[in-house]
């Protein structure tokens, strides 16, 4: 690497961060005023009509909620910029363990159904933009929008009433079977990877059925997108001047295709993975409800419905900062691979 | 609708909007002349999915007429239905486990999709569409702070969003259609906003502009009748494909226990979730067929949304081209 190369890298990487700074600050304003909007206050929601005024006023007191907005605000920032993140009013449990317990879960499944979706998606997309317009690519374009219209809960009903009910090949729910569970030591909470650091091999295969329907449904869905935009990008690429260029030097069809149009065509297809990230915990969420996997969307619903503030509004708040830093993670890679980017 | 003027921002640039009306749409008839020349497969890409948006309006409007029953109607005559029952004359699509006919509350489910598409849909185009044209018209500081939180908003996980809006403003709107409109149209304000604004600050610098403006015309003419009918020609695309998310967004509150309740109106998340019990007993029609609906229905709109972009788009936009033969340049050259 030359001297400019690596300059110009950091310099990008300075300004993407310091960038990254007020989106971050109006996202977690914007967590604060969604659970301010909220009538009365987190106690009050949570404990309102169960116990005596009295001893709401004193938790209030406790918690800080009669202080004035603005300190609230400024501590909650603080608060969220160290990850400290409150105990659940429901089971006092600190928040932060809340996310490490359940994060791992969705962590899994969310790597597992990207993995799926690129997977899909990019071979769909390239065979469809390639063969524009022949019964390949309508049919590519057809799975893909039809996938994306799919909603994930609803693949996940048929799924379940196929594979698992119909056939009987796959378990319908859960993250693994209670007798697995039960003797599952939980190094990183990561069942797949736990499971192979104990050297079982029974609990891991029970374990990775277990996972196979949630992720190729969650993954499927997400792979609409990424064909629709390979197919896109693939198209555009194949109009490009350089294309012509290498078609003009005589190189072969199909090295223009793979080496020059395919390579190019990828590019975008990082920024937009990226961007899927926040839809796949969106679609997490879902999965989570509908395969009772035991994620952190998981918890987010159950929390919402006790109404638990606090938890609701650490769960928020990292999944905010999850956002930013993937996206910040995913502008470097983009710089890094493309030089044009670090330029502009 | 008598309630838009209430909408903070949308107040200002309606009367470009209605000045244009009256002033001839060149923009919307260039829009029409380029769809009545499509050809090939965006063509039937684009006329299917009218069909299928079409099939579902009529249904919608019709529900009363065409549903057998009513969506939450469990006997008939004084005779109870019966209970899960799978499909048969009596009811086409079964029963569920509540003993209302799933075809009724599929041809009610109809309606309410539609209603809350076009109510989300509506206000984030009058919300959305004119905060670009202002943002990216007058630019500066109002530009830079408005694009920093729409890009939060955008960045935000949608569905956590619509699911944080519908659940606090449940306790004040009720659980309704109005507010599961709301919580979408939030979603989907950012997007608008972006199209529209980065489109004008492509357009803000053509020379037509420009001469409007060493003419010496207001500022609201420029944006209301240069640069508005330039810009509006992506909204189309934006509009149909984010009304197909937003029946995914309204089906997916409904599966999550926040969208509208049972009881004002049928919702096919809603029916979806219910049926998810169902699966392990075999019990197939409660679950596939409200959310075969889904699936149509927002299939429908996206083929409308893609037929489109197809058309419109000019980067891909098909032309009738003979490719120049080139030696060497057929795959078995590589051979």
């Amino acid at each position: 690497m030359t001297r400019t190369h690596e300059n110009s890298l950091r310099t990008y990487l300075l300004t993407r961060i310091a960038l990254a700074v007020p989106t971050v600050l109006i996202l977690l304003t914007m967590v604060f005023l969604l659970m301010r909007v909220a009538p009365g206050n987190p106690i009050q929601a949570a404990l309102g009509g169960h116990v005596p005024q009295a001893q709401i006023q004193a938790r209030e007191h406790r918690a800080g909620y009669d202080r004035p907005i603005l300190t609230q605000y400024v501590e909650y920032l603080k608060d969220a910029l160290t990850l400290n993140l409150g105990d659940s009013l429901t089971d006092h449990t600190p928040v932060t363990t809340i996310i490490t317990d359940n994060g791992a879960a969705t962590l899994e499944l969310t790597i597992a159904a990207f993995f799926v979706a690129v997977v899909v998606g990019v071979s769909i997309g390239l065979v469809a933009g390639r063969w524009r317009d022949t019964p390949w690519d309508v049919g590519g374009r057809m799975f893909g929008i039809v996938i994306y219209a799919a909603p994930v809960f609803f693949l996940g009903f048929l799924a379940q009433l196929v594979f698992a009910d119909l056939l009987g090949w796959l378990p319908v729910s859960g993250r693994a079977s209670p007798e697995v569970t039960a003797t599952l030591s939980q190094h990183t909470h990561l069942f797949l990877i736990d499971t192979l650091i104990d050297g079982d091999l029974n609990a891991f295969w029970d374990c990775f059925l277990h996972l196979i329907l949630p992720a190729v449904t969650l993954g499927l869905v997400t792979s609409g997108v990424l064909i629709r935009l390979v197919r896109v990008n693939l198209m555009q690429t194949m109009k490009g001047d350089y294309v012509e260029a290498a078609r003009a030097r005589g190189v072969g069809e199909r090295r223009v295709v793979i080496h020059h149009a395919f390579r190019n065509a990828l590019v975008p297809v990082i920024t937009v993975a990226g961007l899927q990230l926040a839809l796949l915990l969106g679609g997490a969420i879902l999965t989570e409800e509908t395969f009772n996997w035991p994620g952190i969307g998981f918890q987010l619903v159950r929390y919402l419905n006790e109404r638990d503030y606090i938890a609701v509004q650490g769960i928020i708040t990292v999944f905010a900062l999850a956002v930013v830093a993937v996206s910040v993670l995913i502008d470097l890679v983009n710089a890094f691979i493309d030089p044009r980017v670090r330029y502009s | 609708m008598s309630s838009i003027g209430e909408i903070p921002g949308t107040a200002a640039p309606q009367s470009p909007e209605a000045e244009i009306k009256t002033e001839g749409p060149g923009g919307v008839r260039r829009l029409i002349r380029q769809i009545r020349s499509a050809r090939g497969v965006p063509k039937w890409i684009l006329y299917s999915g009218i069909a299928i948006v079409l099939f579902f309006l009529i249904l919608a409007i019709f529900a009363p007429l065409i549903a057998p029953y009513g969506f939450a109607q469990s006997s008939s005559g004084g005779v109870d239905f019966p209970k899960q029952a799978p499909p048969s004359g009596a009811h086409l699509f079964g029963t569920t486990v509540q003993s209302t006919d799933v075809l009724s509350r599929v041809i009610w489910g109809a309606r309410t999709e539609i209603e809350v598409v076009i109510v989300a849909v509506f206000f984030s185009l009058s919300i959305g569409v004119p905060l670009g044209l202002l943002s990216g018209y007058v630019g500066g500081k109002l530009d830079r702070g408005l694009v920093l939180v729409m890009d939060a908003l955008f960045a935000f996980p949608y569905l956590l969003l619509a699911i944080v809006i519908a659940f606090l403003l449940s306790d004040k709107l009720g659980q309704g259609i109005i507010t599961a409109a709301v919580a979408i149209t939030i979603v989907y304000i950012p997007q608008y906003f972006r199209v529209v604004r980065n489109h004008v600050i492509s357009v803000r610098e053509e020379p037509y502009v420009e001469a409007a403006r060493a003419l010496g015309a207001k500022r609201r003419t420029i944006i209301g009748r240069y640069v508005f009918f330039n810009v509006i020609q992506n909204v189309p695309v934006v509009a149909t494909l984010n009304a197909a998310d937003a029946i995914l967004t309204l089906a997916a509150l409904g599966f999550l226990g926040y969208g509208i309740q049972p009881t004002q109106a049928a919702e096919w998340g809603y029916d979806v979730q219910r049926a998810i019990s169902d699966a392990g007993a075999g019990i197939w029609w409660t679950g596939l067929f409200p959310g075969l609906a889904i699936v149509l229905l927002v299939t429908g709109f996206t083929l409308v949304g893609e037929g489109l972009n197809d058309i419109l788009n000019p980067l891909i936009r098909y032309r009738r081209v003979r490719k120049p033969e080139i030696p060497g340049a057929s795959p078995e050259a590589d051979k």
